[in-house]
């Protein structure tokens, strides 16, 4: 060691030494600098991503959306204004395909999304920049199988949701052609959406009404009735019993009668 | 003689010296019945209500008819801890806990269903042939008090296991007590032992619906097919069939083989539709809860008439005296209900007052050589279809996309228009069919084959009926139209004058039809007419 440093000392009023010693200087100094200004880097990067992700979702808004909704979503005649309404209820209604609407019925039905998720989350981005409201929820936020009650959901839903919804979450009718479609087959964040804006004849189930963890006692209950098995034999829809009704005058005194007229048919 | 027949033959004789019962067994084993399909209805009821009785039993085994309330506890995960009461508890026992308990509660719910349905399809049977005429006017009544105590019976039982869809039944139900005019409340409180619910409603029902009317239905059943008996079977008309035979095959061995057989034929659909199709699914439904209901919550389907009628009818209600009358509830709950149920109870007292028939019947009317009763028959259907398609407008709604409104507006309108239609169409229909068949026995069968003359002219061959075919499709009464006596020979105004003319109208239209070929019909084809 000792010998390494005298080698070393030996050079040190060398011609060179002087010019090594500055670019050694230079380069640590300059690529501390560059470690510590690309440090706060990505946060920048963040924000041009979020405004060219709203810029994109203002640009597919204009096309897809304004005609009804009005250019700035102030609203029109046949559409609300979307000022507020938050990115979660943009994430319902465009990402279950209800909107853009097909046609201009009664409701908005569920059918396959037109927008992909990143177009979606860009027009969430715009609506959202507009002015502030319910945030949207993404699966890994919800976390219903661990936090939620199946029990506790299933009064919940019957106390809340089953008068429109039916007992079973088949869906129901409502006033002139509205209805409460069924929850079977439909994702947790988009339930968990549905409570928190209420999107068309649905009322909002605020988190005073219905505490969080009460939303996903009732999504784990729903879950549960999507996923039990028909313990009786064929469901015949879970609708009650005008479809029981139906089955025994067709198939059963069907039956009945078919034997009967076979008992009584003369032998030839 | 073999061995088992001499033991037979002791046996018999003993038991014989005893009673005197051969002589009385041979008379009625060798009795003869009628063969027809529509005959076998009301044995669909009757083996469907053994079946009842058999599965009800093993029901009451678990049912515990209490609305105290308890956790549950049990086996279904997602009603785990939740309070309900003793009844709804034991009924998930039943369905989850108890080897076959769910199938047994299938079947038992399929049958009640069935017995529902074959006993309005007998009815049906019973009327538009007219097998209700003297001297059966007394086994009509027993049907209609039968069908009458089926509706309530069926309502109680599904009551009984206090889930969420019951409870709202019988908050409806209490609701048309309370409608009421003046004694409503009263009732109200009485049945309930005060406000609803209260926790004595489930264990009475209980014991109205285990005790008194299968008792009731029991004796009226046993009234009815002893009349049966006593009066003997009806039969349609045909060659060797009058009002003073009957023909068809003797119970024993023939009817025994038959209806011994067809009754596990109906306990084996029973048990198939058990086995195979959910029918009332309590845990889905949840327990009992006042502040809940569920959307499409619909009554079993021998009450949905009546709950279309409640949904059709416009809210009105009158305030006097410091009371109120809910015309909307009371109506169509109960005026509507007890007109009907009247007309169709005093419906053989009418027809025999409109066509001044007095006579015995045994041989059964086709329906279309009654025109006006198939008529009034097809009218009541019509009437009972449109409100129950009301019943169901939720998920009719939902199902075929049309709004709700739209469909109670249509059978608000239906249930005024259709029927007079159906009546008018119906009764077309009937002497449409009465000219063919005349046509038929004239000008005989069209078989269809042409056959070319040889002087160039086409012709259709017409196949002649057979005598016996010929017999049966002319065999009918067509009784003349009543006569009013205005005034007697001394000119004196007869004092019921405008009653008679009433009677004499509604004979006149019963007794309208295409006359049945006659003889001098026949010859007047034979010398040469076409």
């Amino acid at each position: 060691m000792n010998q390494a440093l005298r080698k070393l000392s030996k050079y040190r009023r060398h011609r060179f030494a002087g010019p090594a010693l500055l670019i050694v200087a230079l380069i640590t100094l300059g690529t501390t600098f560059q470690v510590a200004s690309a440090l706060p880097g990505p946060s920048r990067m963040e924000t041009t991503v979020q405004s060219t992700l709203i810029k994109e979702g203002k640009r597919i808004f204009n096309q897809g959306c304004s005609s009804c909704h009005g250019l700035n979503a102030e609203g029109s005649s046949i559409a609300p204004a979307l000022i507020g309404v938050g990115a979660a209820s943009v994430d319902f209604q465009v990402g279950t395909g209800r909107m853009p609407m097909a046609d201009m019925s009664q409701q908005a039905m569920r059918k396959t999304p037109i927008y992909n998720a990143e177009q979606t989350a860009a027009l969430a981005a715009y609506v959202a920049s507009l002015a502030p409201g319910p945030d949207s929820i993404n699966e890994a936020q919800i976390a219903f199988e661990r936090d939620g009650n199946t029990a506790e959901g299933g009064q919940l839903f019957r106390t809340n949701c089953a008068m429109c919804h039916n007992f079973a979450g088949q869906g129901g009718a409502l006033t002139r052609g509205k209805y409460a479609p069924t929850l079977m087959g439909v994702d947790a964040k988009y339930i968990y959406e549905a409570m928190i804006t209420g999107p068309q004849s649905m009322p909002v189930f605020s988190d005073k009404t219905i505490t969080p963890e009460e939303k996903l006692s009732i999504i784990k209950w729903i879950k549960a009735a999507e996923n039990e098995p028909n313990l009786g034999g064929a469901s015949l829809g879970r609708v009650g019993p005008v479809t029981e009704g139906l089955l025994v005058w067709t198939l059963g005194l069907g039956l009945l009668i078919g034997i009967s007229v076979w008992l009584t048919a003369k032998a030839r | 003689m073999k061995k088992a027949e001499k033991i037979g033959g002791s046996v018999a004789g003993y038991i014989d010296d005893r009673t005197g019962a051969a002589k009385w067994l041979r008379k009625n084993l060798t009795k003869v019945f009628p063969d027809h399909w529509s005959f076998m209805l009301g044995e669909i009821v009757l083996y469907s209500f053994i079946i009842l009785l058999l599965s009800g039993t093993f029901l009451t085994f678990w049912f515990d008819p209490s609305q105290r309330d308890v956790i549950y506890q049990g086996s279904y995960e997602p009603l785990q801890n939740i309070e309900m009461s003793a009844s709804y508890a034991s009924t998930l026992h039943i369905s989850f806990d108890v080897r076959g308990g769910l199938l047994m509660r299938q079947i038992h719910h399929w049958a009640a269903l069935i017995f529902m349905a074959g006993m309005i399809a007998h009815l049906m049977r019973v009327f538009f042939t007219g097998a209700f005429r003297k001297p059966r006017e007394a086994n009509w009544l027993i049907g209609v008090g039968l069908v009458t105590l089926g509706i309530v019976e069926g309502f109680l039982g599904y009551s009984l296991p206090d889930d969420l869809l019951s409870g709202t039944g019988i908050r409806i139900a209490e609701a048309i007590i309370q409608a009421m005019p003046v004694i409503g409340s009263y009732l109200a409180f009485f049945a309930f032992g005060g406000a609803f619910p209260g926790h004595v409603f489930i264990p009475r029902i209980f014991t109205v619906h285990v005790l008194l009317l299968p008792g009731i239905f029991l004796a009226l059943i046993t009234i009815h097919l002893m009349l049966v008996w006593y009066q003997k079977h009806t039969q349609y008309p045909g060659p060797g069939r009058s009002e003073k035979n009957v023909v068809g095959y003797p119970l024993m061995p023939i009817y025994m083989a038959k209806a011994g057989g067809f009754f596990f034929i109906v306990f084996g659909i029973t048990a198939l539709l058990g086995a195979l199709a959910s029918i009332n699914p309590i845990w889905l439904y949840g327990p009992y809860n006042p502040g809940q209901i569920s959307a499409g919550s619909q009554p079993d389907f021998y009450m949905g008439w009546l709950d279309g009628l409640v949904r059709m009818a416009p809210p009105i209600e009158t305030h006097a005296f410091g009371h109120t009358v809910s015309w909307n509830i009371l109506i169509p709950g109960l005026i509507i209900p007890g007109i009907l149920f009247t007309l169709m109870a005093l419906y053989p007292f009418i027809e025999s007052w409109m066509t001044g028939d007095k006579k015995e019947h045994h041989l059964l009317d086709r329906p279309r050589n009654n025109p006006n009763r198939t008529a009034i028959g097809a009218m009541s259907l019509s009437f009972i279809i449109v409100v129950t398609l009301n019943g169901g407008n939720d998920i009719i709604a939902t199902n075929f996309h049309l709004t709700i409104n739209q469909i109670m507006w249509f059978t608000r309108i239906a249930v005024i228009l259709v029927p007079p239609l159906v009546f008018v169409l119906t009764k077309r229909i009937c002497l449409s069919l009465q000219r063919a068949d005349r046509e038929k026995v004239l000008h005989g069968r069209e078989t269809g084959r042409l056959v070319m003359l040889p002087h160039g002219e086409f012709v259709e061959v017409h196949e002649e009926l057979t005598a016996e075919e010929k017999f049966t499709l002319t065999q009918h009464e067509q009784p003349r139209a009543l006569e009013v006596e205005q005034s007697d020979s001394n000119g004196v105004t007869n004092p019921n004058h405008l009653k008679q003319k009433l009677r004499a109208r509604f004979s006149q239209a019963h007794v309208e039809q295409v006359p049945a070929p006659s003889e001098a019909d026949v010859k007047a084809l034979e010398e040469g007419g076409h």
